[in-house]
């Protein structure tokens, strides 16, 4: 009888499990909110003109421990102008099936032009296509901003973009200085 | 294939294929196989937080000829790629390999002389999934595409045949199967979102924006 009775008990542990609350994500449903720093895929932001943040130095391809990135630098001139100083990245790949996501590229970028989102749905079917060029990595143009090649706009030379920059940081994700309202930080 | 390869020529197997690819993709039968800090990951998506039962696959299989999918989970060094390639040998077709990590993609930060530079040089590869490691939610949506993947996957020499024909025609889906992301493919507006902005070629730049979107200090752009 003890013995029959014992067995309930070790069901009533198990049925109990019923009423409690589960634990299981939702995932594709509802995904969850990554920590504000988690390292996802990188955005090559813009300024607030438009033209591009990267001056193509290669500190982030040599910083890179996977050797993941690959730059080319171009010359800027007055009819094709890119990036606010004298260099821009012609070519800038990452390579997704290298990359580790540590972040020391966003750590030696000196223009804030490398940064990183929190997305991470990343998989794909083929090698090449996890090589991201500047056509998925460059940031999207948002009101105010111009396609470029155009000349400097915020400016007459490119200091007019570094020395005002903290009082006119755009609106990219480099720019951690823009003002947050108070109350708006979740 | 396995033994619908052997069905006559002649015969129309579309209703056929699609029954046979929704029970193929219901409850993948993945081998356990974990090579290195990746298989921590897949453990994790196979425990109750993440929980792979999901959709049928909580149960790693420890035989490899009672499994249809290998999860390659770590990186391959040269001394394992034959026991890799021999476990795949011995799984029953149709099977499918997920390439899980950077490591087992590509070799990824392990640039050396000890580890295969990527596993599709010693196995067939159909997803490729990044991250060093991949969080669960990556290993699922990587999952989640192979499923959609398999959905499409044409069936015998006919099938085979139909396809390309519909590709020679261009009749083929604007978002290739497991080109979406898994978050964006279960939500009606973002699939939507995610077609159109396909067609534009933009959809990466989708992705940006909506992030954006998220953040506390780019808000007032979008305003």
């Amino acid at each position: 009888m003890g013995t029959f009775t014992g067995s309930f008990k070790g069901f009533g542990v198990t049925f109990a499990h019923m009423f409690r609350k589960v634990i299981t994500t939702d995932y594709p449903f509802s995904p969850p909110k990554p920590a504000p720093r988690y390292h996802g895929r990188h955005i090559l932001n813009r300024h607030p003109d438009g033209l591009e943040k990267c001056i193509g130095c290669e500190l982030c391809a040599w910083a890179c421990p996977a050797d993941a990135i690959y730059v080319e630098g171009g010359d800027n001139t007055d009819e094709q102008r890119f990036s606010p100083g004298e260099r821009y990245a012609k070519i800038y790949q990452i390579n997704y099936a290298r990359c580790i996501f540590c972040g020391l590229c966003i750590e030696a970028c000196p223009t804030r032009s490398l940064t990183m989102s929190n997305e991470y749905e990343l998989a794909r079917d083929s090698r090449q296509d996890l090589i991201f060029t500047k056509k998925e990595l460059l940031a999207p143009l948002l009101p105010g901003m111009e396609q470029p090649p155009h000349p400097m706009l915020l400016g007459e030379t490119d200091k007019d973009y570094y020395v005002g920059a903290l009082t006119n940081p755009g609106t990219s994700v480099g720019a951690e200085r823009a003002p947050i309202s108070q109350g708006d930080a979740e | 294939m396995g033994i619908e390869e052997k069905l006559p020529a002649g015969i129309l197997l579309t209703s056929v294929e699609k029954l046979s690819n929704y029970a193929r993709k219901s409850s993948f039968w993945g081998a356990t196989f974990g090579l290195a800090c990746c298989a921590i990951e897949m453990m994790a998506s196979g425990g109750p937080h993440y929980d792979l039962g999901r959709w049928g696959m909580e149960v790693f299989r420890a035989s490899p000829r009672q499994a249809d999918l290998m999860i390659v989970a770590g990186r391959v060094s040269q001394k394992m790629a034959p026991v890799v390639r021999q476990i795949y040998d011995q799984m029953p077709e149709p099977r499918s390999v997920i390439s899980m990590g950077v490591c087992a993609s590509s070799g990824g930060m392990f640039n050396n002389y000890a580890i295969v530079q990527g596993v599709d040089h010693i196995i067939p590869v159909d997803v490729y999934l990044p991250g060093c490691p991949p969080r669960p939610e990556m290993l699922i949506d990587a999952i989640l595409k192979m499923r959609e993947k398999v959905m499409a996957q044409p069936l015998g020499p006919n099938g085979r045949k139909m396809l390309e024909a519909r590709q020679a025609e261009g009749r083929t889906p604007i978002v290739a199967p497991g080109a979406m992301p898994s978050s964006y493919r279960v939500d009606k507006v973002r699939r939507e979102e995610w077609t159109q902005a396909v067609k534009e070629g933009r959809e990466e730049q989708l992705r940006i924006e909506n992030w954006m979107k998220l953040q506390p200090h780019l808000r007032e752009a979008h305003k």
